[in-house]
C-alpha cells in the first residue's frame, strides 16, 4: 500500500490518493464486515445445527425437572396379617437449607403459619446446623390441608422450602414394638456415600430403616420410586407436569410375631423394666419380643425431639435397648430343669435322691441352700428349686457336661434372626474359664455355675429358647419371619418318659408343691409348667436384693411352657431389678392367659392399667409431657388417630375378634392422652408413689 | 423512477428501508414473544418508537450539506456539555451514571456520542488541507476530539460505549487516508498495553466477565450463566427452530434479558438458523448499502460520514451477535433494530438518518468524474 510505505522526504498527498484510499479502505472495511458476518453465520450454524443436539438436551434439562417420588414403604405386618407398622398418609413441609439463603427468616416465617412451638422451632434449627445442607429437613408432617395449602401459596417468598403430600411410617402399638420394629429416619451423610449417593435418599420425605427389622429388611421395604416431570422455570416455579409414573410400594413383610399379643406382653409389664418373650413350641415361631420400658417409634421417625430423646437417654432403664436381645442377666434357678436334663443323659436316675441339710459339703466347703430341704430327688430339686442337689450332681459329672447341654439348649449361642445384634452370653465350663481368664476351674465355679449364678449370663431369648427346647425335646430354632413351610428340628435324645417327667416336675413349681404357685392359670384345663429365678446383681452384704434402691434388686426371672403335658407355647420373662421371681410369673402367667383366653388376659390387665396411670403408650406420652413440664418445655398433645385399621395390632383388638358383643359394652379407654401437662405431673407422681408402694406385689 | 408509485415515495433508499422494516418487525415478533405472547410491554413501544425516530430520521435526511457542516461542532459540544454534566448530576442508575434525567425522558448522552464524533471528525477532516493529512496536525486535534469523551464514558463507567466511540472515531480517521503506520503502530501499542489495562484500568467486574467469557464452563450458574443460557437457547433452536412462542429458555426465564441484550437468543431458539440468517442478511444489505452511499458520496465530508455512521451500527451488531454466541465477553450492548430500548433505537436511527441525508445529498450531487 502506498501510503503506508516510507514515502521520502514527505508523502505527497492529493485528492486523488485520498480518493483512491478511501475506496481502498473502505472496500477493506467492507471486506471485514462481510467476513465477520460469515464468521457469525458460521459459528451460528455450528451452534444451532452440529452441535444441536446437546444444546437441546440442555435446553430439555433446564427446562424439565425430574423429581423422585419417595416409594410408599412396606409394611411389616403379624403372623394375622394386621400392620404392625405402615404408612399414614399426610401432608408435610421441608425445608432444604442448601437453597434457603435465610433459614433464620424462612423458620420464622414457617413458625408463623404452621403455629409451630418454640421447642420444635429449636430442634428445626439444631437438625439444620447439623445435617449436611443439600439434605432436606423436616420442618412439620401430619398438618392439616388448610396449613399445607397456606406454606403452598407463600412459596416465592419462602426458598428452599418443599410442601408435599406424602407418607409417614405409623406404628400403631408404638412402644410395644419400638425396639422390635426399630424406627424410619432420613439417611445421614454417610448412609448417603454408602448408597452410592442414590438421589432417592435425599429426596424430602424419604426415609429409610435404621434399625431393627426397619434396618434388616430395608431392601424388602423400599420398593421403587416413581418420578415426576414437572416443567420448571428459571426460579424453580412449576408451571405444569409432564408426565408422572408411579412409585411401586414396598413389599410387606410378615413377622411370627403375634400383634395382640405383643402389645399385651409390653403393656402388662408396666412400670417395671424387663422382657417377654413367647415362642411357638411347634414351629419355633416368635410370638412376642417385647422389651420395656421402650420409645415410642412414632417419635423417632418424625425426627426425634431434643427434649424427647435426652429424657430416653438419661433414663436409666436404658429405653434405648432392647432387652430381649441385648440384656444380659445370670438366669439363676431357670437353669435348673436344663441342668436336670444334663443329669439324666450322665444316666443320673430321676428317683436318686441326696440330704439337703441347707446346703451340702462340696470339696472342703460348705455351701448354703436357701432352705433346708430334707430328702430331695430330682423333681423336689426342680420344684423347690433346691440349691443342694445341684451342687451334688454337677459335681458328680462335671459341669463340662452340664455346659455341654446348655449349649444344646440354646444358652451361649447366636440364632439366625433377622436382627441387628444379639448378645450371646457367657456358658462357663472349665476350658472356656481356662481361655477366658487363664485360670483353673475350681470346686466353687461348679457351685455357682449348677444354679446358674457365677459366670452364667444369658439373654431373655435364649431362654426362651431353652424353655421350648426342654418342654418339647426337639431342638426348636426361633425364628423371626413368617414363612409358609413348616420347620423341621431335631430330637434330643431323650425317652417320652424322661421328658414327662421334667414336664410334670416344672408344673408342680406352679400347680403343685412349688415355688410359684400364684402363677397358676385361671383354667381348669390348661395348666402352665415354670421355673423361677432370682439372680443377684450385688453381693448380700450391699443389699438384701428385696428392697433399697432399684439398681441393687435382685433380677427376677421365669421361664414356662404352657399347656404343660402338650406344650404349645413356651417362653422368658425377665424383670430387671424386680427384687425377685415374684415379679416375673405373675406377668408370664397373664400373657398366658391371654394368649388363651384374651378376654380374661385383658380383665387381668385392666385394673393394673388403671393403678399404673394409663397404657404403655400413654404412660410414655405423659412421662415426656411432665419431662418437658420440668425442662420448662411445652409439647402438644399427640395426634389422634381415625383410622380402624391400626387397630389391630393392639391387645383389645383380639376382644374384638373373639367377642363382639362383649366389647360392645366395654368401653375401651383411648389410647391417647389428652390431658395438660400440669394434670400429669400431679397424676403420675402420685402413680410412681402408689407403684413403688403396691406395685410388685402380685 | 416512473410508474403509479409517486417519485418522493419512490425515491427512497428502499434497498435499505425494506431489511431495516423486516429487521424491526421481526425484532417486534420476538419482542412479543420475550413478554410471553403479549404486546406490551415490549413489542407495541417497539413499533411506536420506530415509527417516532424514523420520522426524525427523515427530518435528518432533509438537512443540507452545508447545515451539517455549521452544525456538526455545536452538536459536538453540546453532547459533551452533557456528558459532563452526566458526571456532575447524573443519577446513579445500574451501578454507572449514564443516564441524564431531562424530565420528559432520560437521555444518555454517550449514545449521541456515537453519532456524534462521526459528525465531528468528518467535519474536521473534510475541512483539513489535503496536504496536511499525514502530519501531526492531522492526528493530534482528532485525538483530543475522540479521546475527550471516551475518558467522560470510561469514568460512568461504560466500557461497551467508550469501545464505540473510540471504534467509531478510528474507523473516520481511517477512511480519511491518515499513514497506514499510525494504525499499525497503534494496534501494536494496543496489543502491549491491553494486558496492562486489563488488570489496572478495568473494574473488578469487568475482569471477571473476561475470565467468563475465555472459560464459561468454569462457573456456569453464575458468571458464565449468561453465555452458557445464551448457547442453550441458540443451540437448542436447530434449523429452524422451536417455533414461534414456543422458546422454552426464554419464557421460562433461564435466558437472562430476553428482550434486549440476548434478543438474539431469544430469536435464534424460536426461528432457528433460518432465523439468524435472517436477521444476519438483513444487517448485511443495510451495512452494503451504507457502504454504496459513502462510495457513491462525491465529497470527503459525505463519505466519512457515510462510512462512520455505518461503522457505528456495525460495532453493535457485531459486539452483540459475538456476545451472545459465545465469541465476546458479556457486554451491555443491545443489537441494533430488535432490542428493546429508546437510546440505541435513537442513535441508531440517527445514523440511519444521517445515511439517508448524505444518500439524499448524493442523488442532488452524483460524484461524477468531471464534477467535483
Amino acid at each position: 500500500m502506498r501510503l503506508s510505505k516510507r514515502a521520502k522526504p514527505r508523502e505527497v498527498v492529493t485528492q486523488s490518493t485520498l480518493d483512491n484510499a478511501f475506496d481502498r479502505r473502505t472496500f477493506v472495511i467492507g471486506t471485514a464486515m462481510g467476513g465477520l458476518g460469515v464468521l457469525l453465520a458460521a459459528r451460528m450454524g455450528y451452534i444451532a445445527i452440529a452441535e444441536n443436539e446437546k444444546y437441546e438436551l440442555e435446553s430439555e434439562s433446564n427446562r424439565v425437572n425430574l423429581s423422585l417420588i419417595p416409594p410408599r414403604r412396606g409394611w411389616i405386618l403379624d403372623r394375622n396379617g394386621a400392620p404392625l407398622a405402615s404408612n399414614r398418609a399426610d401432608f408435610r413441609v421441608d425445608i432444604i437449607p442448601d437453597r434457603t439463603p435465610d433459614t433464620e427468616a424462612t423458620i420464622a416465617a414457617l413458625t408463623k403459619i404452621l403455629s409451630l412451638d418454640e421447642n420444635h422451632a429449636a430442634d428445626i434449627r439444631k437438625h439444620i446446623d447439623d445435617g449436611p445442607g443439600y439434605q432436606p429437613v423436616e420442618i412439620a408432617s401430619g398438618i392439616t390441608y388448610d396449613e399445607f395449602a397456606a406454606v403452598s401459596v407463600r412459596l416465592p417468598d419462602l426458598p428452599g422450602v418443599v410442601p408435599q403430600r406424602g407418607f409417614s411410617r405409623f406404628y400403631p402399638t408404638g412402644p410395644s414394638v419400638g425396639h422390635l420394629i426399630g424406627y424410619v429416619g432420613t439417611a445421614n451423610a454417610e448412609e448417603y456415600a454408602e448408597q452410592d449417593r442414590n438421589p432417592l435418599l435425599v429426596t424430602p420425605g424419604y426415609k429409610i430403616g435404621k434399625d431393627a427389622l426397619e434396618m434388616q429388611f430395608e431392601q424388602e421395604l423400599r420398593g421403587v420410586p416413581g418420578a415426576r416431570r414437572v416443567e420448571v422455570t428459571a426460579a424453580g416455579r412449576i408451571v405444569r407436569d409432564l408426565e408422572t409414573r408411579e412409585d411401586v410400594q414396598g413389599d410387606p413383610v410378615r413377622l411370627t410375631i403375634d400383634g395382640p399379643l405383643q402389645d399385651y406382653a409390653a403393656r402388662r409389664i408396666g412400670l417395671e423394666s424387663g422382657s417377654v418373650v413367647v415362642m411357638d413350641c411347634d414351629t419355633g415361631d416368635l410370638l412376642c419380643m417385647a422389651s420395656m420400658p421402650s420409645f415410642d417409634p412414632n417419635s423417632f421417625s418424625q425426627g426425634i425431639g431434643r427434649v424427647e430423646y435426652a429424657m430416653l437417654r438419661d433414663d436409666e432403664r436404658v429405653p434405648l435397648r432392647n432387652k430381649v436381645l441385648k440384656g444380659l442377666y445370670p438366669p439363676g434357678s431357670t437353669v435348673k430343669p436344663m441342668h436336670c436334663m444334663a443329669f439324666l443323659d450322665a444316666g443320673i436316675k430321676p428317683d436318686e435322691a441326696i440330704m439337703c441339710g441347707g446346703g451340702r459339703r462340696i470339696g472342703n466347703r460348705f455351701f448354703n441352700c436357701w432352705s433346708n430341704h430334707g430328702r430331695v430327688d430330682m423333681a423336689k430339686a426342680i420344684y423347690q428349686s433346691c440349691d443342694s442337689y445341684f451342687y451334688h450332681f454337677a459335681q458328680q459329672i462335671g459341669f463340662a457336661k452340664v455346659a455341654e447341654w446348655a449349649h444344646k439348649m440354646g444358652l451361649g449361642e447366636e440364632f439366625p434372626l433377622p436382627v441387628v445384634s444379639q448378645f450371646f452370653g457367657t456358658v462357663p465350663s472349665p476350658e472356656w474359664k481356662q481361655r477366658r481368664h487363664e485360670s483353673e476351674w475350681q470346686p466353687y465355679d461348679t457351685v455357682n455355675s449348677s444354679i446358674g449364678q457365677g459366670y452364667y449370663l444369658t439373654s431373655p431369648l435364649q431362654l426362651a429358647v431353652m424353655s421350648a427346647r426342654m418342654a418339647t425335646g426337639y431342638k426348636v430354632m426361633p425364628r423371626l419371619h413368617l414363612t409358609g413351610e413348616k420347620p423341621r428340628f431335631e430330637h434330643f435324645d431323650f425317652s417320652p418318659e424322661e421328658i414327662g417327667y421334667v414336664r410334670q416336675a416344672m408344673s408342680d413349681v406352679v400347680n403343685g408343691p412349688g415355688t410359684a404357685g400364684r402363677a397358676r392359670l385361671p383354667f381348669d384345663d390348661i395348666k402352665m409348667a415354670g421355673k423361677t429365678g432370682t439372680a443377684q446383681v450385688v453381693s448380700l452384704s450391699v443389699s438384701n436384693g428385696k428392697t433399697g434402691p432399684w439398681k441393687y434388686r435382685d433380677h427376677g426371672l421365669f421361664v414356662f411352657f404352657a399347656p404343660f403335658d402338650k406344650p404349645k407355647y413356651a417362653g422368658a420373662v425377665v424383670i430387671e431389678h424386680g427384687g425377685g421371681s415374684g415379679a416375673a410369673y405373675p406377668i408370664a402367667r397373664d400373657v398366658m392367659t391371654f394368649a388363651f383366653d384374651p378376654v380374661k388376659g385383658m380383665e387381668a390387665l385392666r385394673p393394673l392399667e388403671e393403678q399404673w396411670g394409663g397404657t404403655a403408650q400413654q404412660r410414655l406420652s405423659s412421662k415426656y409431657r411432665a419431662y418437658a413440664a420440668a425442662q420448662g418445655e411445652t409439647v402438644p398433645p399427640a395426634p389422634t388417630r381415625d383410622e380402624d385399621i391400626f387397630d389391630q395390632v393392639e391387645a383389645e383388638a383380639r376382644l374384638a375378634a373373639r367377642q363382639p358383643e362383649k366389647i360392645a359394652e366395654q368401653s375401651t379407654p383411648s389410647r391417647v392422652d389428652d390431658r395438660t401437662p400440669e394434670e400429669i405431673s400431679r397424676s403420675s407422681a402420685a402413680t410412681v408413689a402408689r407403684a413403688g408402694a403396691d406395685g410388685n406385689t402380685e | 423512477m416512473s410508474g403509479i408509485v409517486p417519485a418522493p415515495i419512490a425515491r427512497q433508499p428502499w434497498q435499505m428501508l425494506f431489511p431495516l422494516i423486516v429487521l424491526i418487525g421481526f425484532g417486534a415478533l420476538v419482542l412479543f414473544s420475550a413478554a410471553a405472547g403479549s404486546w406490551t410491554p415490549y413489542a407495541s413501544s417497539h413499533i411506536v418508537r420506530f415509527a417516532v425516530f424514523l420520522v426524525m430520521a427523515f427530518v435528518l435526511a432533509r438537512f443540507t450539506r452545508e447545515l451539517a457542516m455549521f452544525l456538526a461542532f455545536p452538536i459536538y459540544a453540546i453532547v459533551l456539555v452533557m456528558l459532563v454534566a452526566v458526571e456532575a448530576i447524573g443519577f446513579v442508575g445500574g451501578g454507572s451514571q449514564r443516564w441524564l434525567d431531562l424530565g420528559f425522558m432520560q437521555l444518555q448522552p454517550s449514545e449521541l456520542m456515537k453519532p456524534a464524533i462521526v459528525l465531528v471528525l468528518a467535519r474536521f477532516y473534510s475541512t483539513l488541507p489535503i496536504g496536511m493529512i499525514p502530519t501531526w496536525r492531522a492526528l493530534v486535534p482528532a485525538a483530543g476530539l475522540i479521546l475527550t469523551p471516551v475518558a467522560l464514558v470510561l469514568l460512568q463507567p461504560d466500557l461497551g460505549t467508550s469501545l464505540a466511540i473510540l471504534f467509531g472515531g478510528a474507523v473516520v480517521m481511517f477512511a480519511a487516508g491518515l499513514p497506514m503506520r499510525w494504525f499499525l503502530g497503534a494496534a501494536l501499542t494496543g496489543a502491549v498495553l491491553a494486558p496492562v489495562a486489563f488488570f489496572f484500568g478495568l473494574q473488578p467486574y469487568q475482569q471477571k466477565r473476561v475470565f467468563t467469557f475465555l472459560d464459561p464452563e468454569s462457573d456456569p450458574l453464575g458468571d458464565g450463566y449468561h453465555i452458557t443460557q445464551s448457547k442453550i437457547a441458540i443451540g437448542s433452536g436447530g434449523f429452524s427452530g422451536k417455533g414461534f412462542n414456543e422458546g422454552s429458555q426464554s419464557h421460562l426465564h433461564y435466558l437472562p434479558e430476553p428482550h434486549t441484550d440476548f434478543i438474539f437468543a431469544t430469536m435464534a431458539e424460536e426461528w432457528g438458523f433460518v432465523g439468524g440468517l435472517v436477521v444476519i442478511g438483513a444487517f448485511a444489505i443495510i451495512f452494503a448499502w451504507g457502504l454504496s452511499v459513502a462510495r457513491g458520496s462525491a465529497d470527503r465530508f459525505g463519505k466519512l460520514i457515510a462510512l462512520g455512521m455505518t461503522a457505528t451500527v456495525f460495532f453493535y451488531v457485531a459486539i452483540n451477535l459475538m456476545m451472545v454466541m459465545g465469541l465476546a465477553p458479556v457486554v451491555g450492548i443491545p443489537l441494533p433494530f430488535m432490542s428493546h430500548g429508546g437510546s440505541s433505537m435513537l442513535t441508531n436511527m440517527i445514523c440511519i438518518g444521517s445515511l439517508m441525508m448524505v444518500h439524499r445529498w448524493n442523488r442532488k450531487a452524483p460524484r461524477a468524474g468531471l464534477i467535483r
